[in-house]
């Protein structure tokens, strides 16, 4: 198990005027290296949490610690310097460019030019952002160079903890899901202490390693792996929360290699077309797959073989697409809804077969224990 | 009436009428200066303490509102003649435009900038002038140039107190100890120096904001 | 010059019989001083309100504004004074000429600047449900522009009484000749008394301007809002 990083411990921040704390008695411990999304509706008071641990707001209660030390007893311009801070509407300085922005933590700790624009650069090419772009005004972007930008920065100064809040929410659906994706692309490398802010339920099961579900007034509802929070839904407010979907969404966090495949009905190009109709009979399906040394040739079914001797000479269909083992059960979810076939064919990276998915198999992996 | 075209008298003033213009010049580059100077703590100190901009700004407008003769009469019995009251009245006239564009200017940083600032270690002094002051600067100058002009005109005034650059042409000319041509010398020149200062202080605006110039602002 | 005797002699002038009575005691001079403030004022607003209206309406020779409003600032009122009154001679002709040019820049803009500035909305919406032109400008852009209106109406004021007090100097009347009669004659105590009239005078009519325009500011927008609106005041400044 990694060392905690940050620690909360009885957390409560009353705001002046207020009737209820916007943070009551809150305590969770976000482990080193470790995702942790903050997630629940508008007023749970988890962006208060999140702006807590780098002093942008002053608790009112209890201790924050980050990496074994006591917030409220550093100096918060030196805590905030290594603590990367990336919020929904970015904030990127508009007067400064693209590069300078990035560099602005360098900067601030007075790094030399050299080392300064080597990490520029080295940040562009982590999040895919074109040389070309570093010269430009933050104006001159769109909304998802924007976001890259932003995490950029934050991650110049190689902080071991981010925050992040609500960094995609501004961006369209398929930039955000590209963003999502490259995030949990660099943390896969970086393995950054993340805690991240969102409203946004999709999102926190795609980008967690754990989620804490805030109820309003900073009540920690259920904290855990995201499949654990869609499986086992701690109280109805969590349920709730989670969406009637829970055991779709829950789909997403498993892969096709987690579960064990049907074999399916195969045959051999050589196979006489007799007996792949009596396999079509037998198994139900209304088609046989073709293998030729574990490569796939693709499919026929009974009209196909009307008149012919052998299986091959049906010229089989290809498949549409192939599910891989690294793919997750949503996906192939979608390639059964969208096949003619009504399976999902799992191939690994070179065609050869592995098996097939059917709905029946996925539903049994919906239908969770409660 | 010739008088007031009596061009070869001009012609070999040209002297004269270029130390006037420097009078001119210095009196009011003095006054913005000085204006500048008094404004921008004001300013700064006022955007964080917001329930002093209204009695702040009732202050200066009152000495903004107050007629240029008569705000140098007033100083005149205290101060005298010469460039003590004329300092005074002129940068008590470039107050209110200072501190109004510098507030305004500092009002229109976006908090989004000012939150992640803060939120990556800067400290209040390096948000202020790295960040906060920067992006104020197009409004800053808008003032300072609007600031620059109006002293332009005022300083004409000051020739009644014994100063006023191209304004003692004016009143010399109108006095008859110069010909009258000098009236309109003065007025030219004037006005010349005035759109000068206008167009270098709008393109100053531009140098001093590449980032705005283009697309549309905020991130 | 500034021993403590001097504002005794200050009280005293102000306390002098003399110096309220006759053609040239205070109530006379202030009278003059407002004739001829009042008479410029309504020459200026009666050319720029309406040509500020027609083209903050139309949106048509918005050009016109910005060079009007360039001109305006680098005029010095001074100079334009003393160049009148040597070119029409000495009378109140000049004056008023010189006070009219100064005035009509701010009133134009501000006009211009507060009837354009109406949420073009809310004129779809009138012209949708068949009012006039005239109705759209009468009932809808004027209203909500009555505060920025009379913002350029007050720097107008205030730009029109200083200049003249200025013209005391050309030979003019007003409190503006106790100013440079006082100065001609070494007296301070009535160069003096003249000033701390002339600003008492427009200090009272840039007030009574700010109640105006808190008086026509919609209520139902927050505090805030409609400060900003008048920022346009900015754009015009005074030469005098």
């Amino acid at each position: 198990m990694a060392d905690t990083m940050i620690s909360l411990r009885d957390v409560t921040k009353r705001f002046p005027g207020a009737a209820r704390p916007a943070v009551d008695r809150l305590s969770l411990d976000i482990e080193e290296g470790q995702t942790v999304v903050l997630v629940g509706p508008s007023g749970c008071g988890k962006t208060t949490t999140m702006k807590m641990i780098n002093r942008l707001i002053e608790p009112s209660g209890g201790t924050i610690e980050v990496d074994g030390t006591d917030v409220m007893r550093q100096d918060p311009v030196r805590l905030r310097r290594r603590i990367g801070y990336v919020i929904q509407s970015i904030g990127l300085l508009p007067h400064r460019t693209v590069a300078q922005n990035i560099a602005t933590v360098p900067t601030l700790e007075g790094w030399d030019r050299a080392r300064t624009d080597a990490r520029v650069r080295e940040l562009a090419g982590m999040l895919q952002l074109d040389e070309e772009l570093l010269p430009r005004y933050p104006a001159e972007l769109s909304g998802g160079q924007r976001q890259r930008v932003g995490v950029a920065r934050a991650l110049a100064a190689d902080p071991p903890v981010m925050l992040m809040d609500e960094p995609f929410a501004a961006v369209d659906p398929i930039v955000r899901a590209r963003l999502q994706d490259q995030l949990v692309g660099l943390q896969r490398r970086l393995r950054k202490t993340i805690v991240f802010v969102t409203h946004d339920i999709d999102e926190a099961i795609v980008l967690a390693d754990r989620i804490a579900i805030l109820n309003i007034g900073g009540i920690l509802e259920q904290y855990g792996p995201p499949e654990e929070i869609l499986r086992a839904p701690a109280n109805a407010f969590v349920e709730d929360f989670v969406g009637p979907e829970r055991g779709l969404k829950r789909l997403a966090l498993i892969t096709v290699s987690d579960i064990e495949l049907e074999e399916g009905p195969v045959v051999g190009p050589a196979t006489p077309a007799e007996d792949a109709r009596r396999m079509m009979k037998e198994t139900g399906f209304g088609w046989v797959a073709v293998i030729e040394d574990r490569v796939i040739r693709g499919w026929v079914d009974e009209p196909m073989l009307e008149g012919k001797d052998r299986v091959e000479d049906a010229s089989p269909r290809k498949f549409g697409a192939y599910v891989t083992p690294a793919d997750s059960l949503r996906k192939a979810l979608d390639s059964i809804v969208a096949s003619r076939t009504n399976v999902a064919v799992v191939a690994d990276r070179n065609d050869r077969y592995l098996g097939i998915l059917t709905l029946e198999r996925i539903s049994r992996e919906i239908r969770v224990p409660s | 009436m010739n008088e007031l075209f009596d061009w070869e008298w001009a012609s070999t003033h040209l002297d004269l009428f270029a130390r006037q213009l420097g009078q001119h010049v210095s009196l009011t580059l003095l006054a913005v200066a000085i204006g500048l100077l008094i404004a921008l703590p004001i300013s700064i100190y006022v955007h964080r303490h917001r329930r002093l901009y209204g009695p702040v700004t009732a202050v200066a407008g009152v000495l903004y509102s107050i007629p240029s003769l008569a705000l140098f009469a007033l100083l005149l019995p205290f101060t005298g003649l010469g460039t003590d009251t004329a300092e005074i009245g002129l940068v008590s006239y470039t107050l209110l435009i200072l501190i109004r564009n510098t507030v305004v200017g500092l009002d229109g940083v976006p908090p989004d900038v000012k939150e992640t600032a803060r939120g990556m270690g800067y400290d209040d002094r390096q948000l202020l002038w790295r960040v906060e002051i920067p992006l104020a600067l197009p409004v800053i100058v808008a003032g300072v140039r609007l600031a620059t002009v109006t002293t332009i005109g005022l300083v004409t005034v000051t020739a009644f107190i014994g100063k006023g650059g191209l304004g003692f042409l004016m009143l010399a000319g109108f006095r008859n100890l110069f010909p009258e041509v000098a009236v309109l010398v003065g007025l030219v020149l004037s006005v010349a120096l005035a759109v000068l200062a206008e167009g270098l202080l709008l393109a100053g605006q531009r140098v001093l904001a590449p980032w705005s110039r283009k697309g549309v602002a905020g991130a | 010059m500034s021993e403590p005797g001097f504002l005794a002699e200050v009280v005293e002038w102000f306390t002098d019989p003399v110096n309220w009575s006759g053609s040239f005691g205070v109530p006379a001079r202030t009278l003059e001083h407002l004739q001829i403030t009042a008479a410029a004022m309504a020459i200026a607003a009666g050319i720029a309100l309406p040509v500020g209206m027609y083209i903050g309406h139309r949106r048509r020779f918005e050009f016109l504004i910005v060079s009007v409003g360039n001109v305006g600032r680098a005029l010095p009122s001074f100079g334009l004074l003393l160049l009148f009154v040597i070119a029409m001679g000495l009378g109140e002709a000049p004056i008023v000429l010189t006070m009219t040019l100064l005035a009509i820049p701010p009133i134009l803009i501000n006009t211009y600047v507060g009837v354009q500035a109406v949420d073009p909305d809310a004129l779809e919406a009138a012209r949708g449900m068949g009012t006039t032109e005239l109705g759209v400008l009468g009932r809808i852009e004027l209203p909500l522009a009555a505060r920025v209106i009379l913002a350029g109406l007050r720097i107008a004021t205030v730009q029109v009484i200083a200049t003249a007090t200025l013209a005391a100097v050309a030979g003019g009347g007003g409190l503006g000749r106790y100013i440079v009669d006082g100065f001609a004659g070494g007296d301070d105590a009535q160069l003096f008394s003249g000033a701390v009239l002339v600003a008492a005078l427009a200090l009272a009519i840039d007030g009574t301007f700010l109640l105006l325009q808190r008086l026509v500011t919609p209520r139902t927008t927050s505090s805030g809002a409609p400060a900003e609106v008048a920022e346009p005041v900015l754009v015009t400044t005074r030469g005098g």
